[in-house]
């Protein structure tokens, strides 16, 4: 008790208010420490880098210079809490945390306190019903999508038949991997196949048994659903049990670099799916020359072309169009976060937009809107060719099956507007 | 001077023995009293409830609770994670089970199922002690985590496994769910703090707390002057699992909203609130809520001062964060192993023979 006044005393002094500048305030809830800062890093670099470029190239968005705020969660929900709270006072437009977990905390929160949230292909797979989610956002993909579309290609591979296969899920037992569960039991029940489920805890070096039971079982193709260092122990397990490399796949966020180096040449093979194209796009020279060797880079940019930090530097670009298209709405350059909601879900992302920027079909093309705040769902297949250290893609971008997906988005959404008394409907 | 007990004179022996014999720490402890109860509430915002003050409440019950088992009873005990997650998930089934039944009245429920637990889990204390009962509690701390994540009716069958707290109400007022006022929050973790400090205070100075610390201090002596192990002991289990309890589903329900067990209560937590009961002092109220504020409060304090005033990568102040938090543990344990609470005392002594020491 009398701890507490003291402190409280000590601390007053510390905390500083935050002023109200004319700039655009994008938080970073970023990790670079714990266990899952191998991918954590490159992907907040990518998409600090891509804001600085705003600001040293074009002066910021709409004549606003943007400020990033960044904040170290370490992957854990309560620091992650406390991020939220200590940069909400700070008028920031979008909060983008890298984390399921987190997101599911935010989630109540930022709609509460009316500011957007986006997660790029992460989170709350239901948060695609925008109807029910009206702050919350899921663009370009959500994981049910990702689900499908390593069933859709296995469905290519195999032609158009699965009926019999056995395929194992090995996944972060957390929100996170526990979330296509759903979709993939829907979908082994339509197309016939046998799903093994293998949680691993997280953060997730221990997985020794689930390897030896998926060589005992030789299933014929293992899903992965890991993130951090979890990725890099189960593609040197599957190495060292022997499992065929090009029958392993990883979803979007068990697909970069720092998943696959260090099991070296016994990595060769692995694919993964990814939701963004990984080339030496033009716009990432401008980072090298403008930001970089500026010495404003978020890092050291040792980590530019990576996997993780072009879809980071992606993550941003989404953010700076969003940005962009709420002053266009709102009519004036000094947006708020409602402004901000509003410019989100009337995103469109083009083609002939993406080239512009420098980064031509970096990404499907979409567009969101009121009902659907998670576009168009589209992943591609890529492997780790490991003598060239290089992501090869093997295939275009693949449509999910929303015939599954939806109704189950559907259900869920439902389940929480019933359960938090939300009535839905477009704002 | 501060310290003055001229003149404080004990005429009875309830006088004698009460919790403060000195005036002015009476004074002291009704003065904490009344900010925190009526002055807080009133200036509190977002940023102090949910990162400074609710956290610190929460796990001052957690670390009384603690400090009740090893402190005051000599068991050790790291299975304070997965007890915190019973409470939690116990409040989570009754919220969503009985939805009209007010939540304080769950909170408590949630405590006296994680009682029963708990003393389930003390049983093996009646025949192995120290390390060995450790690593006993350490399983529950696991197989509870696993159970959690195992079965789905704990989570009522929810896609991804996280529970979340829905709305509900005390007096009018949201203390749960999204729309809370930050003052609602503080205030019902305050209304249980101060019930279940009291509470153990006034367990640990009477006849069952002598029993608790007769067999921490040697237990077959205190087996040969009739203290009864088998009910000392369980005892000890089931209250010190009830404030555990009871932190558990305020730490879901009213700080954090939704949780994933493996992460909000993985052996972490557990490492973290015998670090609160250490380095606030075994054995002492006070220290419970002095370890608590510590850990509490030395992350933000760090993050504050080296990102917001020093400019810092905030990636450079985490890992200074991890190597000063860890310093000052060592520091603490080679220092003054008795805590903060023991600094504290060593300080009133001082005080009271201030300015003329002998």
């Amino acid at each position: 008790m009398k701890m507490k006044t003291f402190a409280t005393a000590a601390l007053a002094g510390f905390v500083a208010s935050g002023p109200a500048f004319a700039e655009l305030v994008v938080p970073d809830l970023s990790y670079r420490t714990g266990p899952y800062a191998a991918n954590g890093t490159p992907f907040s670099d990518g998409y600090q880098d891509y804001l600085t470029l705003l600001n040293a190239r074009d002066g910021g968005i709409g004549g606003e210079m943007i400020r990033i705020n960044e904040c170290e969660t370490a992957y854990n929900t309560e620091k992650g809490v406390e991020c939220y709270e200590a940069t909400k006072g700070d008028s920031p437009l979008v909060y983008e945390p890298l984390s399921t977990g987190i997101t599911y905390q935010l989630i109540p929160k930022v709609s509460a306190d009316g500011i957007p949230m986006h997660t790029l292909g992460y989170g709350r797979t239901s948060a695609a019903a925008g109807e029910t989610f009206p702050w919350v956002f899921n663009y370009p993909a959500t994981y049910w999508d990702a689900a499908s579309v390593a069933i859709n290609y296995l469905l290519s591979e195999n032609g158009d038949d699965l009926s019999g296969k056995k395929i194992a899920l090995i996944y972060h037992n957390s929100a996170y991997g526990k979330e296509p569960i759903r979709t993939l039991e829907a979908l082994a029940s339509k197309h016939g196949f046998t799903l093994t489920q293998l949680p691993v805890d997280p953060p997730g070096q221990e997985q020794k048994s689930q390897w030896l039971q998926i060589r005992r079982e030789r299933p014929d193709y293992v899903i992965m659903w890991g993130w951090g260092v979890q990725n890099q122990v189960a593609i040197q397990e599957a190495a060292n049990v022997g499992y065929p490399m090009d029958q392993f796949i990883g979803n979007w966020w068990a697909g970069a670099e720092p998943d696959v180096l260090p099991a070296g040449m016994a990595a060769d093979g692995y694919k993964a799916l990814n939701m963004n194209r990984v080339q030496d796009y033009p716009v990432l020279q401008e980072i090298k020359t403008q930001v970089i060797d500026a010495g404003n880079g978020a890092g050291d940019g040792s980590n530019i072309g990576q996997v993780l930090y072009i879809r980071g530097m992606y993550n941003a670009m989404l953010t700076a169009e969003a940005i962009a298209k709420a002053q266009e709405l709102a009519g004036t350059s000094q947006i708020t976060a409602a402004q901000m909601r509003a410019g989100m879900e009337a995103l469109e992302i083009t083609n002939a937009r993406m080239t512009e920027l420098g980064m031509e079909g970096i990404g499907p093309e979409f567009s969101v809107n009121c009902q659907n705040h998670s576009g168009s769902g589209e992943g591609l297949v890529q492997q780790w060719n490991a003598a060239d250290k290089v992501w090869v893609p093997l295939t275009d971008f693949i449509t999910p099956d929303k015939s599954v997906i939806d109704p189950l988005i559907a259900e869920d959404a439902a389940a929480y507007a019933s359960e938090n008394n939300i009535t839905p409907g477009c704002l | 001077m501060l310290y003055r007990e001229a003149g404080d004179f004990k005429t009875s022996y309830a006088a004698d023995s009460q919790t403060f014999p000195i005036k002015f720490d009476r004074w002291r402890y009704w003065v904490v009293l009344a900010v925190a109860w009526l002055v807080i509430p009133f200036v509190i915002n977002d940023y102090w409830a949910n990162a400074i003050l609710v956290p610190f409440l929460i796990y001052s019950i957690a670390a009384i609770g603690l400090n009740i088992l090893t402190g005051y009873c000599g068991q050790v005990s790291l299975g304070t994670g997965g007890f915190m997650a019973v409470g939690a998930y116990s409040v989570y089934k009754l919220m969503t089970a009985f939805p009209d039944v007010s939540i304080l009245i769950h909170v408590v429920l949630a405590g006296f199922i994680t009682a029963a637990v708990g003393a389930a889990f003390g049983l093996p204390s009646l025949r192995i002690k120290g390390f060995y009962l450790a690593v006993a509690t350490l399983a529950a701390q696991f197989f509870l985590v696993w159970l959690f994540n195992k079965v789905p009716w704990f989570y009522n069958y929810s896609a991804s496994g996280q529970i979340s707290a829905p709305e509900r109400f005390v007096g009018g007022f949201a203390v749960t769910g999204a729309g809370t006022a930050p003052a609602a929050q503080y205030l019902i973790c305050l209304f249980f703090v101060t019930l279940c400090a009291l509470l153990a205070r006034n367990l640990t100075r009477g006849s069952v707390g002598r029993r608790w610390m007769a067999i921490r201090d040697m237990d077959i002596a205190a087996e040969i002057i009739g203290v009864n192990p088998l009910t000392a002991k369980l005892s000890a289990f089931a209250v010190s699992s009830f404030f555990i309890g009871i932190a558990g589903a305020l730490f879901f329900a009213v700080y954090l909203g939704a949780v994933e067990v493996g992460e909000a209560f993985g052996i972490q937590k557990s490492f973290l609130v015998l670090f609160m009961c250490i380095i606030g002092g075994l054995g002492s109220i006070f220290g419970s809520f002095a370890g608590a504020a510590f850990l509490v409060l030395l992350p933000v304090a760090l993050k504050v001062l080296g990102v917001d005033i020093l400019g810092w990568p905030s990636s450079t102040v985490a890992h200074l964060q991890l190597v000063t938090v860890g310093g000052l543990i060592m520091f603490f344990l080679i220092k003054e192993p008795h805590g903060l609470a023991q600094l504290w005392r060593v300080a009133k002594e001082k005080l009271r023979l201030w300015p003329f020491p002998y």
